[in-house]
């Protein structure tokens, strides 16, 4: 078959975009290199929703930024995806940021960005009592947010498949070919192929390398490497907003802030590495200056309470916005590149904007009763006691812990594994539930979450893999 | 000659001197305290023994394997051979505490004994 | 809503130990929870033998130390549920706890047991730069699929931590054929019993570096080497010492930390250096009717002493329960010059009965002395060849002697060389 549109790459970009277009009479089918959706940019970022006013007015990051901001509230509760509106403040630590605050400000006001202020010391204080005492000030502003950014992309990717779309997991492009009129394109992965009319290059760190398929070498994308640390729930009082430091020409700093589980977090370094290799490994020269840097705006930040470190890759394109819409070699291919930050915050924007294009050029309706949501996952931990009797009660697997930091139960773990994109390894399974992200950090429930994956998959323990791929966490039998 | 063993019969763990002549007896122990350690120092510099643990392979249970021991101590240079020996042997469910897996294993004449329960399953 | 007498939280060696001695003591309505599928705890995946001679006389493997206390269980017709996971203990000793056949159970208790024990340190918690791939796990959990489901984590390893499970892992993982390449541990000593030091490696030849680490992971998707280097007197790296050891496996023996989660969200006071509760002689808490014992209060070298400790519990329950316990005059201990702490840290004049002070000290000393004082006196000095942070050591404080004491009173203990 030709689908009308094939989507690369399933990070939020490309499972937003797939899941407004899944709302309209065309058929289409996203594809991922990896084993889930998620794994590249979308899993390790800062997961932050940005206010707006960092970018200069008249970009494209600008534009969707304000705009994807807008939307995310909606969004997130329509997909079941948690949220949390608790603003960031841009901190002054010294007299001469004063200044940056207020062009901040200015700028934020071009941009659109609506409810900010500036504080003053004693202002800042109270609403972030553990901030550093030299502090001289902050740009406030009430919009931004937290949000988990790959349930988002799950939500999304979900939503999509629940409206028809179909999914390629573990499916790597290596070759784009495309007819004589330039109206089908057929994607390849070694001998396997698919063919579609339009594509969307939404490759994240990889998506210069995906158009250059197509003979389109505009797109020049250098990785920029990240490095973050998570702290355990009980330093999550530090910080109340999303806490920033002035921004530099690499980026907005290391930020302090809670997570949506409520875990601190506090990240990102900032080295381009070049373009090929996409190194994931943690440095500890690297986080010991990021914990330095923490420190001027927390000093409290101990890193005793560290459960875990790690590091992400941004798309940085040195245009320094985001490079969307119609390749110059074929009209057909739409680019979605460069997608570094504020493009978490900018996604459901842009899965808008794409869908529009595709659509008008395709002439597409919306569908009469496409599903907006997805089922609301069970998150027994956040139950009321009641609930919880009612829930055992209806289905008895809900009864069952098998991760005891966060208080996941087997129901939860058997409904990920059984979802409209299924979690068929152990990363996955942690994505969707949180079973292992606790403080054991997997070391109790690890062996249980193998096994049941085992079990529903019809596999033996061996076969499951940490993360698709060789990642395999067990050699054989002992005997 | 003079020879330094640290005591494994108990987690205490006590250094052991133990003094040799040339003809091989043993003229004194010294260090131990308690009289395992004495006897534990005369084996482990004449015939060194240890007791082995390992699982074996059960079908029909619960698990798809039991813990098990030897008996008794087993030649210390023998251990690494008998664990490999019984990678090949399977036992059927149910299994007690006591029972044996394996009779005499490879003419020691230390039986190996299962160390745990598991029922049909 | 149901009601208890005693509700005992975990069902290992400790909640077992410290519900039968309840028992005894003639308290009839006891429940114990246990959130694995059978009693028996951690035991159950500790094939290896050392258990049981201090108490038993006898050198039992993990099962079979449980086993006794199973059977104990059963023919006193203690009450039990497997599967059933503790979530939630309130400030009026009631106990929120969830199974699939019950559904969610909220039980009135008059006195309560903590004994959920504890869990290994990951790999997290040290931070340890590299990548995250397959083949990293705690030892623990390398035990329970190599001695439970059959399974083996790997076939070239590398151990960090030479703790006492990372010790007999090394043994473990050897027997069933694979190659343990190195234990390096980050102290200058090892925190594992001298003994596993010479029947797990020495035995195997396998080697043991001390002061020495793993500063990097290596591996895109399953581990594929470390790089291991030896660290100075403030344990950093030390430059040009760096190896690359080639290894598809890193087990992680780290540490233990007591799973206070239930204990501290009950708002029970924490002893920062046990990570346990802080208990009196009776091992009660802070909140009336609580008690705490075996490795969720502090973690042991010997699960004799566990048992020994869970008794102290079990009975103290049972008296309060009964009402026949005593009135409370405290003193407190403290450990002083080289003793990291003491448990209990605090002590009933009234306790009608000798009290054990279990400590452990900081560091390895040779020919030191263990001094007691009461308010700044020496009332004790026991001479010991050997003091290590691996092993539990006690004193005893004679019920003569607490006659002497008065309320409010300081007892320090502390090693001097």
């Amino acid at each position: 078959m030709i689908y009308d549109v094939a989507v690369i790459g399933a990070g939020v970009i490309g499972s937003m975009i797939s899941m407004e277009l899944s709302h309209y009479n065309l058929s289409s089918i996203l594809i991922e290199k990896f084993n889930d959706v998620a794994m590249g940019t979308t899993k390790a970022n800062s997961a932050i929703v940005h206010a707006g006013f960092d970018a200069l007015p008249g970009t494209l990051k600008a534009k969707f930024n304000v705009e994807g901001t807008r939307l995310m509230p909606e969004t997130c509760k329509r997909l079941h995806v948690p949220f949390k509106q608790i603003g960031s403040v841009v901190v002054a630590f010294y007299e001469e940021q004063l200044k940056t605050l207020q062009t901040l400000y200015d700028r934020g006001i071009e941009n659109g960005v609506p409810d900010m202020e500036i504080l003053n010391r004693e202002q800042l204080r109270e609403l972030e009592p553990h901030i550093n005492e030299i502090a001289k000030g902050a740009l406030y502003a009430k919009t931004a947010g937290i949000v988990c950014p790959y349930q988002l992309a799950i939500a999304s990717a979900e939503n999509a498949v629940l409206n028809g779309t179909d999914i390629k997991l573990n499916y790597e492009v290596d070759k784009i070919e495309y007819d004589e009129a330039g109206k089908v394109f057929s994607i390849y992965s070694g001998e396997k192929e698919i063919q579609a009319r339009f594509v969307v290059n939404c490759a994240g760190i990889y998506s210069g390398k995906v158009a250059e398929l197509i003979g389109d070498n505009s797109i020049e994308i250098v990785f920029r490497k990240g490095e973050y640390m998570l702290l355990d729930k009980n330093m999550g009082y530090l910080a109340n907003t999303v806490i920033f430091q002035c921004p530099s020409e690499m980026g907005k700093g290391i930020l302090v802030t809670d997570t949506v589980d409520g875990n601190l977090i506090t990240g990102p370094s900032s080295i381009d590495i070049g373009s090929v290799d996409a190194d994931l490994s943690t440095n500890a020269d690297v986080l010991d200056a990021v914990i330095d840097a923490a420190r001027l705006s927390v000093p409290e930040i101990n890193t005793r309470n560290v459960i875990t470190s790690f590091a992400g890759l941004r798309a940085h394109s040195p245009t320094n916005d985001f490079i969307i819409g119609e390749s110059e070699v074929n009209p057909s291919f739409i680019n979605v590149a460069g997608i570094e930050s504020p493009g978490l915050s900018a996604a459901p924007a842009i899965g808008i904007y794409v869908k529009d294009l595709i659509v008008e050029k395709l002439g597409a309706q919306i569908k009469e009763n496409y599903e907006p949501s997805r089922k609301t996952p069970v998150r027994f931990n956040e139950m009321t006691n009641e609930q919880k009797k009612e829930l055992i009660e209806k289905d008895k697997r809900y009864g069952r812990i098998i991760c005891r930091c966060e208080t996941v139960t087997e129901g939860e773990i058997l409904d990920a594994i059984h979802s409209p994109i299924p979690a068929t390894d152990v990363d996955g399974v942690k994505r969707r539930t949180r079973a292992g992200m606790g403080r054991c950090q997997g070391g109790f429930c690890g062996s249980k979450v193998v096994e049941l994956l085992a079990r529903e998959h019809g596999l033996n323990l061996d076969d499951i893999t940490k993360f698709g791929g060789n990642s395999k966490l067990l050699v054989g039998k002992t005997k | 000659m003079t020879k330094n063993i640290i005591c494994v019969a108990c987690p205490m763990g006590c250094g052991i001197t133990v003094e040799i002549n040339d003809s091989g007896e043993i003229l004194s122990v010294t260090g131990n305290t308690c009289k395992r350690g004495d006897a534990y120092a005369r084996t482990e510099c004449t015939n060194p023994v240890r007791s082995l643990t390992t699982t074996v392979k059960v079908s029909g249970g619960t698990h798809p394997v039991v813990p098990c021991k030897s008996a008794d101590a087993l030649p210390k240079g023998k251990i690494i051979e008998c664990a490999r020996a019984l990678r090949d042997i399977e036992i059927k469910a149910p299994v007690k505490i006591g029972d044996v897996v394996c009779a005499d294993i490879l003419g020691t004449g230390v039986d190996i004994v299962a160390t745990n329960h598991c029922p049909e399953g | 809503m149901l009601n208890y007498d005693i509700v005992v939280v975990g069902g290992g060696p400790a909640g077992m130990a410290a519900a039968v001695k309840a028992k005894e003591c003639g308290v009839d309505s006891i429940l114990v929870l246990e959130r694995a599928e059978t009693l028996g705890g951690i035991l159950e995946q500790c094939i290896h033998t050392g258990f049981g001679l201090h108490y038993f006389g006898e050198e039992l493997s993990g099962p079979e130390y449980a086993d006794r206390f199973i059977q104990q269980v059963i023919e006193k017709n203690i009450e039990y549920k497997t599967d059933t996971m503790v979530l939630e203990v309130t400030a009026d000793n009631k106990v929120y706890a969830v199974n699939s056949e019950d559904g969610l159970l909220e039980i009135q208790a008059k006195a309560v047991i903590l004994a959920m024990g504890c869990r290994e340190r990951p790999r997290g918690a040290l931070n340890t730069p590299g990548t995250r791939c397959a083949g990293v796990m705690t030892a623990g959990t390398a035990q329970k699929y190599v001695n439970i489901d059959g399974y083996m984590p790997g076939k070239k390893v590398v151990i960090l931590g030479s703790g006492d499970i990372g010790l007999i892992m090394a043994r473990r993982m050897t027997l069933e054929g694979a190659e343990v390449k190195l234990v390096c541990e980050l102290m200058p000593y090892s925190s594992g019993l001298t003994r596993n030091i010479v029947q797990c490696l020495d035995d195997y030849g396998i080697p043991l570096e001390l002061s020495c680490t793993v500063i990097r992971i290596h591996g895109e998707e399953r581990l594929e080497g470390v790089t291991v280097a030896k660290v100075d007197e403030n344990r950093r790296p030390i430059k040009g010492t760096e190896k690359y050891i080639e290894c598809d496996t890193l087990l992680l023996s780290v540490g233990l930390i007591p799973e206070n989660e239930l204990t501290r969200e009950a708002g029970i006071d924490l002893d920062p250096v046990t990570s346990g509760a802080v208990v009196d002689e009776s091992r009660q808490t802070t909140q009336p009717g609580v008690f705490a014992c075996g490795n969720v209060l502090h973690v042991h070298d010997l699960v004799d002493y566990v048992t020994l400790e869970s008794y102290c519990a079990g009975e103290g329950a049972a008296k309060y329960v009964l009402g026949s316990a005593p009135e409370k005059k405290y003193i407190s201990t403290k450990g002083v010059g080289g003793v990291r702490y003491i448990v209990p840290q605090k002590v009933n004049l009234n306790a009608g009965e000798d009290v054990k002070l279990y400590f452990r000290v900081g560091r390895v000393y040779k020919g030191a002395s263990i001094v007691v004082k009461y308010n700044g006196y020496e009332i004790m000095r026991r001479k010991k060849p050997r003091l290590a942070p691996g092993e539990m050591e006690n004193v005893i404080l004679k019920e003569s002697e607490l006659q002497k004491f008065a309320e409010g009173g300081l007892v320090e203990i502390s090693v001097e060389e």
